[in-house]
């Protein structure tokens, strides 16, 4: 086979950690907006709506402008972050993941919201007639016949953020250990003479992540449909 | 003791129905559209009515002129549903326990196997409901309702989406039910057959209004001014 560099290795697990951390972070919002947008109305939904898909419509560099604007060190929200949280985003993988959450966001809330969309109400209403508040019936009955579409979310997600590029260079840069992702990595190996090597080793290892996260998917879509249909 | 006078109006259908139904089987019969489901759906707690008041034993249900209305969750009555509204992600055996759970009941097994017995489901207790008959997951959703210990328990038209042999393969079912588990029931129906053979009283319903409410031996008579 072929043998990683310590650089290389430390770009592969970096952007993991950040991808799963972005992921991760996307997940509570991620159910709660994907669950008021099929749920409920409310004023000023189609703004939220708009708002939620604009990281897929906007070019990625405007995004990761607008975030080092309010998420930078003196942006309004970066700042209130670094003092009543102690998390700095700019310059730091934080950053990377919130860059890549930010981006991932939009395709996670579109799966899941289709899921909740499809879940028959009546299973609830049923829910409600055995005893169980509205609070239990979302954790009993809502979550996990929305499960597939949350995973299926969740994959499309963790896949973003792996590939994320453009936002997340311009938030936080392209600092070896820190923000360097794989694909920022592969973009800077190719800009060194010689440096072909290396990018086509980050290459294969962009291919077999991919790869596994779909197979993943795949076998866990698999899993929660024959719990359904299954006897 | 059921107690129902509720209002209730949607467009251009209006809903006034006010009977009483006390132990046995109670038929609300009329013909489809006459707003017999909004009527349980009421008794449930799954639609508000407009004005009016609904009493279980010493419990007001609702009281619109004392802003009472309790929600479904904390009404205690069961409710058979026509299509079973079973939850595809659990297996029977979940099924029929969700009640009993989400009310927050101590577990009585002996209890459970007098329903699964009563029923007939013991083989199915591992399923998923996903590849059951239609006429095995009825019966599941009765032992479910039955299971969380209704004070009332609701069937709205529970046979209605099942052939003429799966229909007389539950009847004895239920037929033991009324006599066994003492559970007031409120049938929704508009099967004359059915109604005859199971119920001890009859709410006719028409036109939105409770026509009269009678023995089952008036049910000819009924019939024979026309539903």
């Amino acid at each position: 086979m072929f043998d990683l560099s310590p650089d290389e290795w430390v770009a592969v697990r970096l952007s993991l950690r950040i991808a799963v951390a972005a992921t991760l972070a996307v997940l509570p919002f991620g159910i709660a907006v994907a669950w008021l947008l099929a749920r409920k109305d409310f004023w000023g939904k189609s703004l939220l709506d708009g708002i939620v898909h604009l990281p897929l419509v906007l070019p990625p560099v405007v995004t990761g402008y607008l975030l080092l604007l309010w998420f930078g060190r003196r942006g309004p929200v970066g700042s209130f972050f670094e003092d009543y949280f102690g998390i700095v985003f700019s310059f730091r993988w934080t950053g990377a993941a919130l860059a890549c959450g930010v981006m991932g966001f939009p395709l996670f809330v579109r799966a899941a919201r289709l899921s909740f969309e499809a879940i028959d109400r009546k299973l609830e209403d049923a829910a409600s007639t055995l005893g169980a508040d509205r609070a239990r019936t979302f954790l009993t009955i809502t979550l996990p016949l929305a499960l597939p579409g949350i995973i299926a979310g969740m994959v499309l997600c963790f896949a973003k953020a792996l590939g994320e590029f453009g936002a997340t260079i311009t938030f936080v840069s392209n600092i070896p250990g820190e923000t360097q992702t794989i694909s920022a990595a592969i973009y800077t190996f190719l800009q060194v003479p010689g440096g072909e090597g290396a990018a086509g080793r980050l290459v294969v290892v962009a291919i077999i992540i991919a790869l596994a996260a779909l197979v993943a998917s795949e076998w866990l879509a698999r899993r929660a449909g024959t719990r359904f249909h299954g006897e | 003791m059921l107690s129902v006078d509720a209002k209730k109006r949607f467009g251009d259908f209006a809903l006034a129905v006010r009977f009483e139904a006390k132990s046995g089987i109670t038929a609300l019969f009329g013909p489809s559209g006459v707003g017999k489901t909004t009527l349980v759906n009421m008794i449930a707690g799954l639609v508000t009515p407009d004005r009016g008041r609904i009493l279980l034993d010493d419990t007001v249900l609702f009281d619109s002129a004392a802003g009472v209305n309790l929600p479904a969750h904390r009404r205690r009555v069961g409710y058979v549903f026509q299509e079973g509204r079973l939850f595809p992600h659990m297996t029977v055996a979940r099924n029929l326990d969700y009640g009993r759970r989400m009310s927050k009941l101590s577990a009585d097994a002996a209890e459970a196997d007098r329903v699964i017995d009563l029923l007939d489901i013991r083989p199915l207790l591992g399923r998923r409901p996903g590849k059951l008959s239609g006429g095995e997951r009825q019966r599941i959703a009765v032992g479910r309702a039955l299971l969380m210990r209704p004070r009332l328990l609701l069937l709205d038209e529970p046979l209605a989406s099942l052939d003429a042999r799966r229909k007389s393969e539950i009847l004895p079912y239920l037929e033991r039910l009324r006599d066994e588990a003492g559970v007031p029931m409120v049938y929704v129906s508009h099967d004359a057959d059915e109604v005859r053979r199971l119920a001890t009283s009859i709410v006719w319903l028409k036109d939105g209004r409770v026509k009269a409410v009678c023995g089952v031996e008036f049910l000819d008579a009924i019939r024979a001014i026309g539903t």
